[in-house]
């Protein structure tokens, strides 16, 4: 499309559209959420990985006691949960950048934190099973 | 959704070829070509160039070409020193200014020269850049106070005034912005490194006392937070400016201003 037939159709003042709604006095929260979540993911990765190789010839028994520990379990859910936090903030970047219908977005936007609600809960409910199951 | 080809009437078509005749230094120059007028596709022309009797630089090719092989072939061009930002396209893979552009740092082959990226096509290698100056007006570039004007300059120290050193130098060329993808797919919104840069200039002028409002502009997830300092803008400044670490400084502001 050329600027002409954009002038046609769009008599606004550039400045009109530029400025457009205005700030949404918001994204600070985001921005700062998804590095502090980021850092914890760090942490929480390296132990991750620590605990899972240490079970690798594990027998299913052992790896059930691993998880019951209460260290252990608490330290699960806090992975899981940073990790569909974070997941969350991620994906929330993408779907900004690139989905350009406003349907679509929101509509992805809404699934993709029901889907990890639900994701997360699933993970807890599992730590927990093992946790409180004597 | 985000688009994975160009719409038909943007695809480019073969051009027309203008070879050289007894030519001592030849080397060619593959040039989009595109009128508003003539209902056609954008198409590549191939201009074959004598370096023998040409500047050094891409822009004296591009007029040597204009004066003598076509006059249709559009550019802006104004200073040829690198200083008015008119002459910023893409080439040879890059946006830079074709002033100050050296054809020998050209890789070998055909020199490519492009408008620049993503923004609506005037004619030939000019660019629509409408939104682009009407974000720089939104951002307010001026000096703004609240107290009341000295009888004489608002003083700097040279302290003060060294913050501005990489920042003043812009010359709103937008080769930063046009290479920047967040820019290419929300250009609408959000602002770019060009546009934030200057935003920046203003916010660590020692002299500006409106920091506050300012950032109250910029904190926004699509005209601020689209940047994921993806650097294109920082490799392709021909003035060799940082963009991207002034809009790190403003995201570092914003997090200064409120609780952690």
């Amino acid at each position: 499309m050329s600027a002409k037939d954009v002038a046609v159709k769009d008599r606004r003042n550039p400045l009109k559209t530029a400025r457009g709604l205005g700030s949404a006095q918001s994204g600070v929260e985001h921005w700062w959420t998804q590095r502090v979540t980021a850092v914890a993911l760090v942490l929480l990765g390296l132990w991750f990985v620590v605990t899972v190789l240490c079970l690798l010839h594990a027998d299913y028994a052992t790896a059930r006691a691993t998880v019951a520990k209460p260290w252990n379990a608490l330290l699960l859910i806090a992975f899981v949960l940073t990790m569909f936090w974070h997941a969350v903030l991620g994906l929330q970047v993408v779907i900004e950048d690139y989905v350009h219908t406003r349907w679509k977005e929101v509509v992805l936007m809404v699934a993709i934190r029901f889907l990890a609600v639900l994701g997360a809960l699933a993970g807890v409910l599992a730590v927990l099973r093992i946790a409180l199951t004597p | 959704m985000a688009e994975f080809s160009l719409p038909k009437n943007s695809k480019i078509q073969p051009g027309k070829h203008y070879p050289a005749k007894d030519a001592k230094k030849p080397r060619t120059f593959r040039i989009y070509r595109w009128s508003p007028d003539d209902g056609q596709n954008p198409r590549i022309d191939t201009y074959e160039v004598d370096l023998a009797a040409c500047g050094p630089m891409v822009l004296d090719a591009l007029l040597k070409i204009k004066n003598e092989i076509d006059p249709t072939l559009t550019l802006r061009r104004s200073c040829r020193e690198g200083i008015c930002g008119s002459c910023a396209m893409n080439i040879d893979g890059t946006n830079t200014l074709a002033c100050t552009k050296a054809i020998g740092e050209c890789d070998a082959g055909d020199v490519k020269i492009y408008p620049l990226p993503h923004m609506p096509v005037v004619k030939d290698l000019i660019p629509d850049l409408t939104h682009f100056y009407a974000q720089f007006a939104s951002i307010k570039p001026w000096l703004r106070t609240q107290s009341p004007a000295p009888d004489r300059e608002r003083l700097q120290s040279p302290e003060e005034r060294k913050k501005l050193d990489g920042l003043y130098e812009c010359i709103l060329c937008a080769c930063c912005s046009t290479s920047c993808p967040s820019y290419w797919w929300n250009g609408d919104k959000y602002l770019g490194p060009a546009i934030l840069l200057q935003a920046y200039r203003w916010i660590v002028d020692s002299r500006d006392e409106a920091t506050g409002e300012r950032l109250d502009d910029l904190e926004d997830p699509f005209k601020l937070y689209r940047c994921h300092t993806i650097m294109n803008c920082t490799r392709t400044c021909p003035k060799g400016l940082n963009p991207a670490k002034a809009i790190a400084e403003i995201k570092k502001l914003m997090v200064e201003r409120r609780s952690a």
